[in-house]
């Protein structure tokens, strides 16, 4: 079954930490969103493969978009 | 010959230094310490401390009343209140007020941050500051430097210097005061309460958000009006989408320009006669009681209202009411994140804290109006 990985809150992604077909863990970092110049560490939902990620580093995000998708 | 030498010596500054004056020197320096090594507020201490130096230099007459360089920038710049309020249209230009919009419950919290600023006033009436003193110094609890600054220009201007430069320090030591007091005072159980999803804030209600704003607190509180008017005008720039311009000239460019003069002017103030008093120890100690006290009960107001809230809000969020934006609000997320590091309290917390900028300029606001 496949789980998205959504934006907790708006912001600008500033690093990827997963590859498509790659294995992630429950937890394990995904990437990093800023917003008001904090980091913030966006975490796998499931165990599972990256099957899509839907952004790139560099971009605007808002709250609750679907970011990746984890199968 | 002898005294030809010693009449040129006495031309120099060298023969006026007094020990006080390189004091202020080694303080002047340390402030450009902690600005470069430790990245301290480097905005506002650097050119303070580098206007603390200026100030004292025998026989350069920076500061001399009518003529010297840097008390124009602090006669016209400050006396005449034109700097702080220019800073808070920058303010209001960076401040997204849509968090407090979407869940306007956590103003409150705001509010009862301020009860740190008039527990201070009292106990530093009763240790025998004046009530101007007390108002000026307990308004440091705030954490908010230009209304510190507004304050205490009008009501105890021989104070400024020393509590301009005791609130923008605790601003900067706010991830180090705040964490240890908010641990405390919540339980793992309710630092790890989750926030219900926040509603969406229209467009239409940003924009009538500042002007609204504007009306009530200005009726409410007359006095805070350069400063609240100045914070929503900023605010009305940026949310109205069609002055790009002078919104990013308000949060950049313009906020820019008035820091520089603000930090020399505030530096400017701090000459030996006016720093080296037992005052202004006392005023350090004051300033961070009353942080201290704004951070606990802000946290402890948020566990009052959760007796009645059948949604509980993450007591944390009581912290971010003090006014140090945005970095109260980073502090909360951080200590929240300690505990459950998927629960993202961050834009929650921007709620209390800009509702805390409103609050600590309101406190202000009647200060004045008591004591002026």
């Amino acid at each position: 079954m496949a789980q998205n990985i959504t934006a907790p809150l708006s912001g600008k992604v500033i690093s990827l930490d997963i590859k498509v077909g790659k294995k992630v863990e429950e937890d394990d970092e995904a990437l990093v969103i800023e917003a008001l110049k904090m980091e913030n560490p966006v975490y796998a939902p499931c165990n599972g493969t990256v099957k899509e990620i839907k952004v790139a580093v560099g971009d605007l995000v808002e709250e609750d978009q679907v970011l990746a998708v984890i199968e | 010959m002898m005294s030809r030498v010693f009449s040129l010596f006495e031309s120099t500054g060298f023969a006026y230094l007094t020990p006080g004056m390189v004091f202020m020197w080694a303080i002047g320096v340390t402030l450009i310490y902690l600005a470069i090594a430790r990245r301290f507020e480097p905005l506002l201490l650097l050119p303070i401390g580098f206007g603390v130096i200026m100030a004292n230099l025998p026989l350069a007459g920076l500061m001399h009343p009518g003529e010297g360089l840097l008390w124009r920038f602090y006669h016209y710049g400050i006396q005449w209140e034109v700097i702080p309020p220019l800073i808070f249209l920058g303010l209001g230009a960076l401040t997204d007020f849509a968090p407090l919009l979407a869940n306007p419950l956590l103003i409150f919290l705001g509010a009862g941050a301020q009860v740190g600023v008039y527990l201070t006033f009292f106990a530093a009436f009763g240790l025998g500051f004046s009530l101007n003193e007390s108002a000026s110094i307990a308004i440091i609890g705030g954490a908010d430097g230009p209304t510190t600054i507004f304050l205490t220009t009008k009501l105890a201007p021989h104070l400024l210097g020393s509590c301009a430069m005791a609130a923008y320090s605790y601003m900067a030591l706010v991830p180090i005061i705040q964490p240890p007091i908010m641990r405390l005072l919540t339980t793992r159980k309710e630092r790890l309460i989750r926030m219900q999803k926040s509603r969406k804030v229209s467009p239409l209600e940003k924009i009538v958000f500042p002007i609204v704003a504007t009306l009530l607190i200005v009726l409410l509180t007359p006095a805070a009006a350069p400063l609240i008017s100045m914070l929503m005008l900023g605010n009305l720039f940026r949310e109205s989408k069609v002055v790009e311009r002078l919104n990013l000239t308000s949060q950049n460019e313009l906020m820019n320009i008035v820091t520089i003069f603000l930090g020399v002017s505030i530096g400017a103030t701090l000459s030996a006669e006016n720093f080296l008093r037992r005052d202004v120890i006392f005023i350090f100690f004051f300033g961070l009681f009353a942080f201290m006290v704004s951070t606990a009960t802000g946290v402890l107001l948020a566990k009052l209202m959760n007796l009645f809230l059948t949604t509980k809000i993450n007591p944390l969020l009581g912290a971010a009411g003090v006014s140090a934006v945005p970095m109260s609000a980073r502090v909360v997320s951080n200590v929240g994140a300690e505990a459950d590091k998927k629960n993202y309290l961050l834009m929650y917390a921007m709620g209390p804290n800009v509702a805390g900028v409103i609050g600590t300029v309101i406190a202000a606001g009647v200060f004045l109006a008591f004591l002026k």
